[in-house]
């Protein structure tokens, strides 16, 4: 009779077979309801586990409030806001729709979104456009200035990206990541790499298919003054290769960590799509000038998605410059949380190394048992939003998965298991 | 040196290997003693329900 135990190694070898096959390329940039059919009018999808209004924090309040107004369905944000706890908007996880969106994630009907396709599988993923960095509507920002940049996106920048990509048959994203790392990115909050790799893939074909100069000239000026540019891509990259990692029985592998700047949630992949939750942590970082943690949002945004492929703090030693942006410490002590990373990991993958660890690769499969047993929490690389609604981005930090998530899942499995 | 290894181990300075808490181990490292220190703490920080279940869904 097997036992527990070896079911579980066999499922988790599965698993990471799964993401290391995975073959993720970015395809297109096309309408968010052509992609998503189920998204209807009037329905918002926003990071994290699923959250009603009353519980939501400012800067989540704020991007629903600001996205509703963009959307043409309030006329302000004070009406916004009514309607918002009147429940005119049906609020939905982006998890729940192929998606995934940075800090509030706001992902409605109106906007583009780019299209990962998992070659390896068949299944896709889909992401918004990275607006920027400061007052941005992923960080409850909202005013005019914000839903402008967001028209923009949507009536030309977005439309001229998805004409590039199908002219160039798409970015193939696996070994754009691995030399991405070799030139120091972790790919959460450092980007500069992987966004220079990917405006240089695509300024031919932009050239080729842009409608005229100044179309061109604004769509090269965004992706280059925007070094969180590839964030986004990397995301919806590490949705379209976690998906199918989804409902591997037995599994104690963590296909999804999300959090809604209330809540943290994780799914894991032998309990389905069950979120196993808890109150989100403070990011400890540094601040921009004029702001403190008194000003500081809890941690917030499906972005967690790229650790759960192994990379951001999980990659923090490819990236030494991300530590002391992250108040993370000494560069020299971006080397340890990788290795720690790597203990409540599975296994390391081959195809993503870092060169300071003699290209070991980043740690792949959290294994739910081995976070619970050891105590170490993932780590996660994240900008801090300002608490309240309408001002955005205060800084960049650290926070820590909370393990309570871990433990109410290693009792779900064990149950599923029949172990007591 | 003597063919004790008692005697030995009372006349020559301590080997320590320091396992938890590194405060001990600060300690004696602050007396000049030569400390290794392992980082180790209880399975699921000690919570008996979960290490069992870890005790079972683990070997």
């Amino acid at each position: 009779m097997t036992s527990a135990f070896q079911k579980i190694e066999e499922a988790n070898a599965e698993a990471v077979d799964r993401m290391l096959s995975g073959d993720p390329v970015l395809v297109d940039v096309v309408p968010a309801a052509q992609a998503i059919p189920n998204l209807r009018d009037r329905m918002i999808l926003h990071a994290g586990p699923m959250i009603e209004w009353e519980h939501m924090c400012g800067p989540m309040r704020g991007a629903i409030t600001g996205i509703a107004v963009f959307e043409g369905w309030a006329a302000d944000l004070a009406e916004a806001e009514r309607m918002s706890a009147a429940g005119a908007f049906d609020f939905w996880p982006n998890h729940d729709f192929d998606a995934v969106g940075p800090m509030t994630g706001m992902t409605t009907a109106g906007q583009f979104v780019m299209v990962v396709e998992n070659r390896a599988f068949g299944n896709r993923a889909y992401c918004t456009v990275n607006e920027g960095l400061g007052k941005v509507m992923r960080f409850g920002g909202n005013d005019a200035e914000v839903r402008s940049r967001l028209a923009w996106l949507r009536d030309e920048f977005a439309p001229a990206m998805g004409r590039a990509l199908r002219l160039s048959n798409g970015i193939a994203l696996k070994p754009l990541v691995a030399r991405g790392l070799t030139m120091g990115d972790e790919m959460h909050q450092r980007n500069a790499a992987g966004t220079g790799l990917v405006l240089r893939a695509l300024a031919p074909a932009l050239a080729a298919t842009a409608r005229n100069s100044g179309t061109l000239s604004r769509a090269l000026s965004f992706i280059a003054g925007n070094d969180q540019f590839f964030l986004n891509i990397a995301m919806a990259m590490g949705k379209a290769i976690m998906d199918p990692v989804r409902g591997i029985e037995a599994s104690s592998v963590v296909t999804a960590m999300t959090r809604n700047g209330t809540d943290f949630g994780i799914r894991v992949s032998g309990t389905g799509d069950a979120w196993f939750t808890a109150p989100v942590e403070m990011p400890e970082g540094l601040y921009f000038p004029g702001y403190t943690e008194d000003d500081a949002n809890p941690d917030m945004g499906d972005s967690t998605i790229v650790e759960t492929i192994g990379l951001g703090g999980f990659a923090m030693a490819a990236a030494p410059a991300v530590a002391g942006f992250v108040g993370a410490g000494a560069a020299s002590e971006a080397v340890e949380f990788t290795r720690r990373m790597g203990e409540i990991s599975c296994a390391s993958n081959p195809e993503w190394t870092i060169p300071i660890l003699d290209y070991v690769g980043v740690p792949t499969g959290i294994d739910v048992r081995l976070v619970v047993e050891t105590g170490l929490a993932p780590t996660i690389n994240t900008g801090i939003a300002h608490k309240n609604p309408g001002i955005g981005q205060v800084g960049a930090g650290v926070v820590r998965a909370p393990l309570a998530c871990f433990e109410q899942a290693l009792r779900a499995l064990a149950a599923r298991l029949g172990v007591s | 040196m003597s063919d004790d290894p008692v005697i030995d181990l009372l006349n020559t300075p301590p080997k320590v290997v320091n396992i938890g808490l590194e405060g001990f181990a600060r300690d004696l490292q602050d007396e000049g003693v030569k400390v290794v220190h392992l980082e180790w703490r209880p399975p699921a920080g000690g919570d008996p329900e979960l290490a069992r279940l870890l005790s079972k869904l683990e070997a």
